[in-house]
Order: C-alpha cells, then structure tokens, then sequence
C-alpha cells in the first residue's frame, strides 16, 4: 500500500517537471523575440539622455543639487545662524558659528559644507526659517581633490535670493535690527508706553 | 503618604504637595509656567490645568489648576481629560498671541521650556492676526540681555529676582496685556544671582549675554558634569564647550548643595579658561629668554626633583589629586600649604571643629532651614554668595511657621508671604562694613574685628555661663541679651563665621555654638565658610604649621634652593617683598600653573597645566563634601593635568590617583566613593558628552583636512568625547546635560529626581570626609584682638567683592566689567576730620598703594574696611592701623560698579 503510493507520487513529480520545463522554454523564448523586437524598435524612438557634457541636460528647479546661501530682497545675509539645518543634517556636514553685526542681526562667522559628505536629501532646505539654504539644479561638483569639496560661506553666498524672492525673516520677526525697530514688524503694535495705564 | 488617582492609575504621594508637583514626581507629562519648585505657586499662567472629580461617581469634573490644589487623600484627577487638554491648548495659544517670529535668532530656543509647553501642549498654528504688543528693551548689564517681546507674564523673574533672591531693582511694571519686567532705568542688574534668570525665565526673554558673543545651541555643546570653581560652596555646574572654547555653565541640580541656582561669580567667571593668558607651553627661562622643553624633558625635571630635596608648595585652587601628587612627590615634611599662615590657621580650625561631634556643618539646603541665625564677621554674600541666597531663604522659617500654624500649606507662595508681611526670623550680622544681607538683618553690629570679637564671647557667655566671659560695651549689652535669647529658643539656631575675621573669631563662633549645645543633644549647626574651592582638601594634606610664611621662612634660611608652586600666585598669599625675596634665594623655581601670574613671571622652570573643565578631579567643598569634577574638553596645547606632571608613575589615571589618596592620605578615607559605579552602565557602555543632536561632525574640522580625524577616545572616565554611549536616562549624577523627550530645558531635571526638588534618583551628591572625632571637651579661652593702643589711625578690615576678590573669575571679560578698582570706605565723620570727599583718591599708610575713597554712612567711626583689588594692593604688607593721605582726585576710576546699600550721598 505504501509502496504503491510512493511510487504514484514519483510519476506525479516527474510529470510536473515536464511542465514547468516546457512552459519555462515557450516563456523564455517569446520573451527573447519581443525583447530583441523592442530593443529594435527603440531605434526609431527620441533619445532621453543627452551628449553631455556638451549639450546640458534640462535640471527641474526643485532638484536637489549644489547648496547656496543666498539674500534677502534687500541683499543682505539671509542666513540667521540659527543652526538648523546644521541639526537637520543627517550625515552632520554642515558646521558653523554665529556672530552678531554691530546692526544687531544675526549672521554666521563661518559657515561650512562638506560636500563630500553631503547626500543631497534636503533636509537642511527644510529646516531653514530664513529661506537662506537652498538646494539647486548644479549637480556638477566634481573634484580631484576631496578637500576641495569643502566648501566655506565665501564659496556658497549667492549674490540673489535663489528660488524664493519675497521672504524677508527680519521683516516678521520681533528682534529689532538697524532701520527696524520695535514694533515695525509684520503684524506690530508699537511699543507700549510702561507708563501709561490706559488700555 | 495620601492615595491619588490620576486617569485611573493610583499613586502613592505626598499630601504636603500640590497636584502638580506630585504628576511631575510621578513623571507625567504637564505643562506649566510659573510654578518653580523652589518658589512655590501662584496660579498665575493657568497652564497646568487639570479635571478634578470629586468622587469616581463624577463624571463630569471641574477643572482645577494642578499647582493650586494640594494632593489630598483621595483626590482623583484627569489629564488627558478632553476638555483639561483643550483649555491648557488655548491657555498656550493665547499665552502666544504677541509672541514674536524670534526661535531662530532667539538663545533660548532648542532649550526653550516655552517651546516645549507649547508643543506639548499643542498648540501649533497661529490663528491671531491682530497685531502683536511690542516693547522696548533695557541694557542690564553684562551679563543678562533682554528682549521683552517673548515675555509670556508669568512673573517667575520677578517672583525669583525680588522675592527668592532679595532683588529691588526689577520689578513688573504697566498694566493688563502691557506688563513689562524690567528696570526703572537701562542699567546693571545688581543682584549677584542675576544670572538664574537666564534659567528661571521659561522664555528668552532673559538670556545670558556671554554666552550669545560665542552662541551655539545646547544641543551642540559638548558638556559634562562639573563643580564650580569659584568659591568653597563647590556648586554643581554644566559647562559646555564647542570648537575647543567654553562656551558658558549652567545650574546642575544638586539637592545638598546649590539645588537649582549660581552665583554670578559662577555662571560668568568662567572665561579665564579661554584666555589669552593662558599658559600652553613649558618653557625654561634663563636670564629672561626662555626656550620650549619637551613632555620629556619636563618629566626629568621633576624626576630630578624628586630624588633632590625640594620644596613643594601646594594651592587652595588645585585639585585633591594635583596637590596629593605633589606631596607624594616632595615628601610630605617638604609640603607646604599656600596659605597665609593666618588663613592656614583658620583652615586647621575649620577642620577641627567639622570633626568635633559638637557642631554640625551644615549644606547649602540645611542652611535653609536655621530659623536663627548669627553671622560673624564674614561677608557671606561676597566670599560665599550662594550661602548667601540660602541665608535669605532661612529668615522665610518665621513665614512657614506662621502658615503651617494657619493649615496654609508651604508652595501657596503668596498666602504665606502675605500672612507674614515682613516677619523674619531673626538674622544677626557682625560686621566690620554694611553687607548685602542687612536689608534681612534683625540686627547688625558694624565695627572693628577687636570688637565684633567681643560682642561673639559675650553672645557665648550670655547663653551659657560656663563659658569664658567678655564684656561687651554698655550699649550692646542688649543686643548680646536678645541674640542670645533668639539663639536659645530657636528649633535649628545657625553660627556662621569664616577666615575674614580670623581663627578668634573662628574660636568665638565654636563657643557660642558649643553654649548652644549645652542645652540640646544635637549637634549645633556651625557654618564655617572657607574661602577658595579647595581649601579644606588642602588643609586636610598639609601637616600643621606647614603654611606658607614657614615655606618662605625655610627657603629664606637657605636651607632649600629648589622649590615646585603648583597652581598657586604667591604673591597673593603673603607679602610681596617676602615672596620675591625668597624666590631670588631659589635655585630653581618650578611652577606648574594653567594661566600667567606674577609668580609664573619668576619661574625658570613653568610648566602647562589643564584648566578646571579639561581634566576630571575631586575638590573639598566647606563641609568637607567631596564632589567630582569630570573632564569637558580636551585642551589642544602641551597643557596636561597637574597631577600627571607630578606623578613619576606612567600608568597613573585619576580613578586610581583617588584611590590612592584614599587609602594613603589621612582624612580621605572614603574619596573613592565620588567615583561613579560604572558596573551599572548599560552595557558597559560610556556616557556620551555630546548630545544625540550634535552637529556639524563630518564639518567642523574639514577646513583644516577634510578627512575627519578619529573620534578621541577617552581612556580615563566613564565618559565618551563623541555622541558614542548610552545616555543616562535616570542617573543624572553622570550626564552630560539634562534632558528628557519632550523636555529640552534644564526643567528636565524633574525627570531625574526621586522627588520634585528633592534628591536625584541615584542620590550623589558627593561624599562627607571629615569625619567626627572624639569630643574636643570645653570652651576656647577668651583670646580678644588686642585692642589698639592710640586712637589714631583707622583700625583696618579687608573687603571682598564677589567679582573681583576671586582670583581665576576676574580674568573673565564679563566680570571685568563689574569689578571696582580698590577702595577704602570710611565713616562720613573719619572723611570729614581728614578733609576726604567721596572718590578721592588716597594713600594708604605709608606705602605706595592708592584706593579710592568711599564714605559710608553705616561705617563705624575710626575703622576703614579696604578692598584690595585684584591684588592691586598688597593687603599683606599694611599695618593694622593705617592713616590715609590725599593724592587726588580721580572720578575716572571712581567706584563705577560698586553695590553697597549705605553709600553716603552728601557731596557726591
Ligand atoms: S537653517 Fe538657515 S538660517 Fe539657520 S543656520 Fe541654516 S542656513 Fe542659516
Ligand atoms: S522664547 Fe522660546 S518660543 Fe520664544 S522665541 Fe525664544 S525660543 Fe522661541
Ligand atoms: S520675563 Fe520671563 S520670567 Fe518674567 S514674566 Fe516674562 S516670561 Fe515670565
Ligand atoms: S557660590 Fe561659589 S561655588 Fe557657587 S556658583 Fe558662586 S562662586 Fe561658584
Ligand atoms: S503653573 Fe499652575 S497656574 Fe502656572
């Protein structure tokens, strides 16, 4: 009886094989002819890439390549030393210190990116309150020379505001800067009066 | 121990405390503003807002201010409760309407106890689009700046400046959605505790200017656990450090010691460790040219000494290990105090009298609790200044007194303050010049030491008859009958005393104290204040009449020609002629120290040693509490520890150094415990010093070579240079800063308390050394200062000054700015009889130092109190009795920055 079974059971395994092996065949070979067929027909379709280097491919304005520091509308330093994005940071590439103008506006005394760290995921964009950190369509950031891919405040400042034109931080915040006191502000009251005791 | 219920969960609390409280203790999540454990509550933000049924058949609730309902048996409260949860979420919200787009250029954010509530109480969004109320802000100083815009009025500043701290010159001004806090005037916020604001503010509104000229956010700072070096109260402190400069110190919560505040001299002084002056290479100096010497050849220098007789003269500012090295390696008959011998006297004293089982030294916390109090001849808030908010908290006993006697429990802060009006226990000040605490004074005597000496014996005899008798003069005849009386009937009466009046009145003090014990089987609390952070564990080292006028006497005698000053400006410590005679007999003089003085400037051997934040060490604290001290950054020169320098043995690291004074050194027996158990780390991993956070790793060094060097390792202590490690979730006597999830301001040192504002989970708060000894028996006999022979010629104290009198903190630019030049202050009556006005510059003695003039009215006639500067006079080499003659007058030099409560005004 058991005998019997097992014996069954191998005829079963046998036939199954045949079956996968041949549709396994028929597959692989109508696959090979159409791949061949498209491959062919590709010929005659409008290629994607370009000849780069010298033609320059098209860059969408929100890729994410080299970073920028860049100003506000009235051109001065948009960067706050805030250290965000240096918190954001998840390889940790970005390193700077804050210094304070004689106007009283916030401004990083060094400010460092190390390229060749950098991953290019954005995150310090995202952390950025001031706008100041952008990344930009440059993706051409070779070097022979690692430390070349260090870059210091001098080598990222852009003399524009990059893709966003109207923010102004100092324009919303409360800190007083030069030609902004207290209470010129978006949205400001003007100074209260400590004297006074009218509502 | 009550029962509460808190969304269904029962908990064991304390009915004493208020719901709040008790949640925090617990360690729920619930915002709030104006409750501070230390100051109490006064419902006024409404931001802890709970639901509170009243038996577990209601099921509607009200809801009720957690800080303002004590925790009774029973009590059953909600937090998530919906609608508590919606309140406390408009509660932020319209806390928030005028709080102005500040976060990024703010110092306070990413350690922002309002960012935190507000997060957590969720509120994310503005939807006010009136217009923001604005104010002006007030230069105060330097240590604090001001941006009132981000005040959300919950009145912790001025609750902490004025009522806590004893402040008058901040307070709440305006009215309605207008309130302002800040001064009458711009100006420098006097109080010497100005810089807990920067803490006790939840916003940023106050935030520590020093700081912000090198600002970096506190998750960027490397940071360990730290002990203040400014005085002998040894305050636990945090100083974090960023790109190889200290950046700033904040509070380090200690229970026993300076629970949740600093001085000013502490939290700003610590700049010197950044200085120019710094030394960072050993040199050799021969004939005035000096040339650079190798570790090695350093190491022979000493090891030449060793074997050669040399004299070694240790330092009241050193570490236990840097003068324990330094005895081991001279020998202990060739180790020398440097102290004066006086203050070496005071010291010895000071030692004695913690083991005699009479008296009792009290912590920072127990001085809290003296409900009577006698200061003699000690300018407390001065030479120890967190002694003296401590002392400001003990005259509130008659406060608490009065409210537990009405059932008003303790943290109802307003009705208990408003029940005693100014009712306070009795404080009584000897003095030889108006302090900073006689504005909390029942009673003060100003006058010469021979006198106040007088006064203490007679307050000793007049409690217990036994003890030596002394006549006071017949119009404080009183005054001794009423102190003693207030001492006798007080439940924990309290003696202060300290070096500034000398081991007399050291005596005076261990027998008034001694007449207190008579009548009662404790011992009697007796604070002897020592004046620098080790001056007790170098005391505890240094044989008897091993001081520093015997070093000099030995050297001047020719008897030794090689000599080691480790950490240590002579010439602050005795007379200037005598030190630099000495120093002329020497053959070879070695001085290891870690910033120029005018000792350095004589050695010929100098030798760089670490500042307090770059090497782990034990310091001795008043009470004879060691606390350790670990290591926060490297230091980048050829500058190495103390100790290592002076220990001949290679493998040396601090943990066994401790273990070895331990079990070698007299009195120390028990340092070992300050070590921190590393069997309970997890995993055997280190504590990291830097945070989760840290930033810029893969940048801060890529200018100088963009392959980042190895990680430093450090070989010595439990702890890591790098963000390797586990922190320490609930220990937090080894942490590189507080924090918790949710909580990222210091205001997360509840997480790690077994109570709110009581001890940390682990406990630590250092060891007790001095040890009791068999009683010493009777009372000291009756040794009065001489009193002088003419009555010419003004009898002569020293004054000291939180910034300034302490040598490392006044090379701090910050408390440059506060610091006076030397004065004089005289009585209204002396200036006039010698035709002085205010501000005039004279000359003391016969000598070539100059002070200024300053006429104070509540100085006692015929006695002058002199600061000295910063050791711009030598106190040393003055007589007791000093004339003074006009040189000219100098308003530029003036005494700008000079706080004293009686400055006379006529004329000025
Ligand atoms: S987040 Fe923006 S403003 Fe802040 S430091 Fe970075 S670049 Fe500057
Ligand atoms: S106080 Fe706090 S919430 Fe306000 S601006 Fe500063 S960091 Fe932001
Ligand atoms: S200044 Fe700070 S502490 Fe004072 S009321 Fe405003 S938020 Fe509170
Ligand atoms: S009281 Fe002394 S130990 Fe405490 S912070 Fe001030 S200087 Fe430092
Ligand atoms: S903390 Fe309870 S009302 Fe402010």
């Amino acid at each position: 009886m058991m005998q019997k079974k097992a014996i069954q059971g191998k005829k079963h395994a046998t036939n199954l094989v045949e079956t996968i092996m041949l549709s396994l065949f028929k597959d692989t070979f109508t696959s090979q002819v159409k791949t061949l067929y498209q491959v062919f027909m590709h010929a005659f379709v409008k290629a994607d890439t370009v000849e780069y280097p010298e033609e320059q491919p098209y860059m969408f304005p929100r890729w994410r390549g080299r970073i920028i520091l860049s100003r506000d509308p009235d051109g001065e330093e948009r960067c706050v030393a805030c250290n965000l994005c240096a918190c954001a940071c998840p390889v940790d590439c970005i390193a700077l210190q804050k210094a304070e103008t004689e106007d009283g506006r916030w401004y990083p005394e060094f400010f460092r990116i190390n390229f060749s760290r950098c991953i290019m995921c954005g995150f310090c964009e995202e952390a950025c309150p001031t706008n100041a950190i952008q990344l930009t369509p440059d993706f051409e950031m070779a070097e022979y020379i690692r430390q070349d891919m260090v870059w210091e405040k001098e080598d990222l400042l852009i003399n524009g505001t990059g893709k966003y034109h109207d923010y102004n931080f100092y324009r919303v915040a409360g800190m007083a800067i030069k030609g902004k006191g207290k209470g010129m502000a978006q949205n400001e009251a003007p100074p209260v009066n400590v004297k006074s005791l009218l509502p | 121990m009550a029962k509460i219920v808190i969304d269904g969960k029962t908990y064991e609390v304390n009915p004493a405390n208020n719901l709040l409280q008790e949640c925090l203790s617990q360690g729920l999540d619930l915002p709030y503003f104006c409750w501070h454990p230390c100051m109490g509550s006064v419902g006024a933000c409404r931001q802890c807002a709970v639901k509170q049924f009243r038996n577990a058949e209601d099921t509607k609730g009200a809801l009720v201010m957690a800080c303002m309902t004590p925790a009774n048996d029973g009590a059953i409260i909600s937090i998530e409760d919906p609608q508590a949860q919606k309140f406390r979420a408009q509660v932020i919200e319209s806390l928030m309407i005028s709080h102005p787009h500040d976060c990024p250029v703010c110092e306070e954010g990413g350690e922002c106890h309002l960012q935190d509530m507000t997060q957590m109480s969720g509120h994310n969004y503005r939807r006010y689009d009136k217009k923001k109320v604005t104010h002006n802000n007030q230069y105060l100083g330097p240590f604090i700046n001001h941006e009132m815009n981000r005040c959300i009025t919950c009145y912790r500043c001025v609750r902490f400046y004025d009522d806590y701290a004893g402040g008058t010159d901040l307070s709440a001004q305006a009215s309605h959605h207008h309130v302002y806090f800040g001064r009458h005037e711009e100006g420098v916020l006097e109080s010497e505790f100005s810089g807990n604001l920067v803490e006790v503010c939840p916003t940023g509104v106050f935030t520590d200017k020093v700081f912000s000229e090198h600002y970096s956010r506190k998750w960027d700072l490397q940071t360990a656990p730290s002990v203040c070096v400014g005085c002998a109260v040894g305050c636990n402190t945090t100083p974090g450090e960023r790109y190889g400069s200290l950046r700033r110190i904040v509070n380090r919560y200690n229970s026993e010691v300076n629970g949740y505040f600093l001085c000013d001299r502490g939290r700003f002084g610590f700049e010197f460790v950044n200085s120019d002056e710094r030394i960072r290479e050993a040199q050799h100096v021969v004939n005035g040219s000096s040339s650079p010497l190798t570790d090695a050849q350093v190491k022979s220098v000493f090891a030449e000494l060793k074997s050669a007789q040399a004299i070694g003269i240790g330092s009241p500012r050193a570490s236990n290990e840097a003068n324990y090295a330094l005895r081991c390696l001279v020998g202990e008959e060739n180790f020398y105090a440097g102290m004066s011998a006086a203050e070496f006297d005071c010291v010895q004293l000071h030692i004695q009298l913690a083991r005699d089982p009479a008296f009792h030294i009290p912590s920072v916390r127990e001085i809290e609790q003296a409900d009577a109090v006698l200061i003699l001849g000690e300018d407390v808030t001065n030479v120890a200044p967190r002694i003296a908010l401590a002392l400001r908290q003990s005259v509130r006993n008659k406060a608490k007194e009065l409210a537990a006697a009405c059932k008003i429990p303790q943290w109802q802060d307003a009705a208990v303050r408003e029940l005693a009006q100014r009712q306070n226990s009795p404080l009584c000040v000897l003095s030889p010049y108006a302090t900073r605490l006689d504005d909390i004074a029942s009673d003060c005597v100003i006058d010469s030491y021979a006198v106040l000496t007088n006064v203490a014996y007679a307050i000793a005899s007049a409690i217990a008859p036994a003890a030596p008798e002394a006549k006071p003069a017949r119009e404080r005849a009183e005054l001794v009958q009423r102190v003693a009386a207030q001492l006798l009937s007080a439940r924990r009466p309290l003696i202060i005393a300290g070096s500034s009046g000398g081991a007399v009145m050291l005596r005076a003090a261990a027998n008034i104290a001694k007449a207190l014990q008579g009548s009662r089987h404790s011992p009697v609390d007796l604070c002897i204040l020592a004046q620098e952070v080790n001056s007790v564990g170098l005391g505890m080292l240094a044989g008897s009449g091993q001081n520093l006028s015997a070093a000099l006497a030995r050297i001047a005698r020719g008897a030794e020609s090689r000599a080691i000053v480790l950490e240590n400006d002579l010439f602050l410590r005795a007379e200037h002629g005598a030190v630099a005679a000495a120093i002329d007999k020497l053959e070879q003089l070695v001085v290891v120290d870690h910033i120029a003085t005018a000792t350095t400037q004589r050695a010929d051997y100098l030798v760089p040693s670490t500042a307090f934040s770059e090497h782990e060490a034990t310091y001795i604290n008043y009470e004879g509490r060691a606390q350790l001290s670990y290591q926060v950054n490297r230091c980048h020169s050829q500058a190495q520890p103390a100790w290592r320098w002076l220990h001949t043995q290679s493998d040396m690291h601090v943990a066994n150094l401790v273990d070895r004074c331990a079990a070698e050194a007299a009195g120390f027996a028990g340092l070992q415990a300050v070590l921190p158990d590393t069997s309970q780390f997890i995993a055997g991993m280190k504590i990291p010093r830097q945070s989760h956070r840290y930033s810029g790793r893969t940048a801060m060094k890529a200018n100088l070579n963009v392959h980042e060097p190895k990680q430093a390792v450090d070989t010595e202590s439990p702890m890591a240079f790098s963000m390797e490690g586990i922190p320490s979730q609930k220990n937090a006597s080894i942490l590189g800063a507080a924090w918790a999830p949710q909580w990222n301001s210091n205001q997360s040192i509840s997480k790690f308390q077994a109570e709110v504002n009581g001890e940390l989970k682990q406990g630590s708060v250092g060891a007790l050394l001095l040890q009791k000894q068999a009683a010493s028996g009777g009372f000291f006999s009756h040794d009065l200062l001489a009193r002088p022979a003419s009555n010419d010629g003004l009898q002569l104290a020293i004054a000291y000054q939180i910034f300034g009198s302490d040598e490392l903190s006044a090379r701090s630019p910050a408390i440059r700015e506060r610091m006076t030049a030397p004065y004089i202050s005289l009585s209204p009556a002396d200036a006039r009889s010698r035709g002085l006005a205010q501000g005039d510059e004279v000359a003391i003695a016969d000598t070539k130092f100059t002070a200024t003039v300053c006429i104070r009215s509540r100085m006692q006639d015929g006695t002058a109190a002199l600061y000295c500067g910063a050791n711009e006079i030598d106190q040393f080499s003055l007589p007791t009795q000093v004339e003074l003659s006009k040189t000219g007058f100098n308003s530029a030099r003036g005494m700008r920055g000079l706080i004293v409560s009686d400055l006379h005004e006529e004329g000025y």
